[in-house]
């Protein structure tokens, strides 16, 4: 072999190997391609994955993407329809339906995104402007919210831990602002799937006025439990004293219901035994005199007695009838 | 050739040596070395490069936490467990390598420093930190919520070519779905009692999400970390407390008043009713005796009357008298003996 022959061999193994590899590509799962012609798309996108052929040279293959792509918006500052200024944060999931109709139109993902931005980003402001903020913050309307215990009676008075009424909520709004892009979207062969709400705050300008408001809520908050706790323990401290007086009265009253009982059981004993007959009226009359004479007639008694008395009517003589006086008895006169 | 971008952060390490590069290199070389040499020459050594750079990208080793996913020309071929594998060398094979095993997780608020995962934690510093946790709740109060989601690659087929970036979707989900459920609870729910129903919800709404999104993640819990109120409020969150305490402890105060005082007199007053039950019972045993004491009198003074009170007055005058001091005895038919009698007092004879 002459040194030119091996020289033409191996341009040709080169060449060959070139064409070779400029006319075959492979397409990913992920993917799909547009073949294009001195930059204009021919036939139909190739959308099933594995290794491909196309004329050498002339025809270019441009990948486009065929999963579920995201958008992630940039937080921008917008204002309520109740003026409050916030910042609204979206993401949205989209994908590319008609590669073709997308590659003639926007070409690549950067001008997708940014088309997406204009689009989704004024649809935001003006759904953001029709509902008031709480409309985009809660969902279920329904809602009843838990209470703590402690919490029940201060806030109930205050008209708080409640929460704020909604017409529609968040994903009514989210629904609109999709509704919305979405048509818009369609003519660069994009498919929105769907939008979501990622961060919404409150802009700084308005935070100090919230923290003011919470502040001044959780005061008065924090004044009622004080003025339960003094009113509580006032309520107690009457519960004593009414308690005490219940007490003691009752057992004042039951004190003299039982001596009264008393009292009177034990005239009730005496009486039906001193009356059971005259003699024994008498006897008792005569017997009590008797024990009443040794408490009544004490040491600086004087007593003057007469010699009739039956006690000393024998210091005049031994007969008691002797002297023509009757057994008389006059005692203590 | 096209290739996949950002699959995640799985990708098998490094991209296969193109073809086209490799063989202009091997061309520039063997000019160099053969610079007259024969054509077969030349071919021995190409085959012999391509040979040793087949055998050098024909193997791959998957980790025992994971499974490969293998692409032929981009079309997917099938999922290979853990373990040493061969593959069609020289590009025409992609493996995939995804932990589906592994417990992954992502951080909201705050970051465990030397994650190895880039979606483990914020993104974009200390300021998108704090952006994350600063939310609006249901009565239009702010708090700041850090929480944790800890999820696995469920299906790597749909993990790798359903979603472009499930990870950074994941994200976006997991933001989007405790805001919703914060912004329908009040601040005292998400601050205190209801950070148990929070995690619920929240999981089960990411899960709903994660399903119709088709990421091939499943996610296993949501764990709320610190929930606090912005700092200018947090002091007046600490005065309703302290407020809550002192409410507490004057109740318990006027309490103990109350019980130093009540019990004391629930037992006096049984006390009085005792000895009121004593009195009782003393008045009727006493008139009991007394009674008996008079009847048994009573019978023996009937039988002999007149004796009886005779002895009785005598027996009682004899006991009365000694006692007092001055005894008069007057007689009858004797007068004019009061002037001589010295009293002490105008009242009469006794006193």
């Amino acid at each position: 072999m002459s040194k030119s022959l091996q020289i033409a061999l191996l341009v040709v193994l080169g060449l060959g190997t070139y064409l070779a590899i400029s006319s075959i590509y492979t397409v990913s799962e992920v993917e799909q391609m547009i073949i294009t012609q001195f930059g204009k798309p021919v036939g139909e996108p190739v959308t099933t994955a594995g290794l491909k052929v196309k004329v050498p040279f002339i025809q270019e293959v441009n990948p486009i993407d065929k999963r579920v792509l995201e958008w992630d918006g940039s937080p921008s500052d917008m204002p309520t329809k109740d003026k409050l200024y916030i910042s609204v944060d979206l993401f949205a999931r989209w994908r590319i339906t008609d590669p073709l109709q997308y590659f003639l139109r926007l070409r690549d993902e950067r001008s997708a995104q940014s088309r997406l931005d204009d689009i989704l980003g004024s649809e935001t402001r003006n759904a953001v402007a029709k509902h008031e903020l709480i409309e985009i913050i809660r969902t279920t309307k329904d809602r009843v919210p838990l209470r703590d215990a402690l919490l029940t009676d201060a806030e109930k008075e205050l008209d708080m831990g409640s929460l704020v009424p909604i017409q529609k909520g968040r994903q009514l709004v989210e629904q609109e602002i999709f509704a919305a892009a979405a048509e818009k979207v369609r003519v660069f062969g994009i498919e929105l799937l769907d939008i979501r709400f990622k961060r919404i705050n409150y802009n700084e300008s308005v935070r100090p006025k919230i923290y003011d408001r919470m502040i001044s809520e959780r005061r008065q908050i924090a004044e009622r439990f004080l003025s339960e706790g003094n009113g509580e323990a006032a309520r107690i401290r009457g519960n004593r004293v009414r308690d005490l007086n219940k007490i003691q009265s009752e057992a004042y009253r039951q004190v003299e219901e039982i001596r009264g009982v008393a009292d009177a059981k034990a005239t009730e004993i005496y009486a039906t035994a001193y009356n059971q007959s005259p003699e024994a009226v008498a006897f008792y009359e005569f017997t009590r005199t008797m024990q009443s004479y040794k408490s009544i007639i004490a040491e600086n008694t004087t007593l003057v007695l007469s010699t009739d008395s039956d006690l000393f009517k024998f210091l005049k003589g031994m007969s008691p009838d002797g002297n023509g006086v009757p057994a008389q008895r006059s005692s203590g006169n | 050739m096209p290739s996949q971008n950002g699959n995640g952060p799985w990708s098998s390490g490094g991209k296969p040596p193109d073809i086209q590069d490799l063989l202009r290199q091997g061309q520039g070389w063997l000019n160099q070395m053969l610079p007259s040499g024969g054509a077969s020459g030349f071919i021995v050594v190409a085959v012999l490069i391509l040979a040793a750079l087949g055998a050098w990208t024909a193997y791959y080793t998957v980790p025992s936490d994971s499974v490969a996913v293998v692409q032929r020309f981009g079309k997917y071929l099938k999922e290979v467990p853990p373990g040493l594998h061969f593959k069609l060398p020289l590009g025409a094979d992609l493996a995939t390598i995804v932990p589906v095993k592994r417990q992954l997780k992502q951080e909201f608020g705050f970051t465990t420093p030397g994650a190895t995962d880039p979606y483990q934690g914020p993104r974009d510093g200390r300021r998108d930190t704090k952006r994350e946790t600063e939310m609006v709740t249901g009565d239009l109060n702010a708090a700041l919520v850090e929480w944790v989601v800890q999820y696995r690659i469920s299906d790597p087929v749909k993990f790798l070519f359903e979603v472009r970036e499930p990870s950074e979707t994941l994200r976006y989900v997991s933001e989007s779905v405790m805001r919703e459920v914060v912004g329908d609870r009040t601040v005292d729910e998400v601050i205190t009692i209801g950070r148990q129903e929070i995690e619920t919800e929240a999981l089960t709404k990411m899960q709903a999400l994660s399903t119709k999104y088709a990421m091939g993640i499943s996610i296993d819990q949501v764990q709320l970390k610190n929930i606090n109120p912005p700092k200018p409020v947090q002091e007046s969150f600490n005065e309703v407390n302290q407020a809550q305490q002192e409410k507490e402890k004057l109740i318990n105060e006027a309490r103990r008043d109350y019980n130093k005082v009540i019990p004391l007199a629930e037992g006096e007053k049984d006390q009085r009713i005792r000895e009121a039950d004593g009195y009782r019972l003393k008045r009727i045993n006493e008139a009991e005796g007394d009674v008996a004491r008079f009847s048994a009198l009573l019978a023996e003074y009937t039988k002999a009357p007149e004796v009886t009170r005779r002895r009785i007055y005598i027996e009682t005058l004899q006991d009365v008298m000694p006692g007092i001091r001055s005894k008069i005895i007057v007689d009858e038919q004797t007068h004019g003996i009061l002037p001589l009698l010295n009293l002490d007092t105008q009242q009469g004879i006794l006193k």
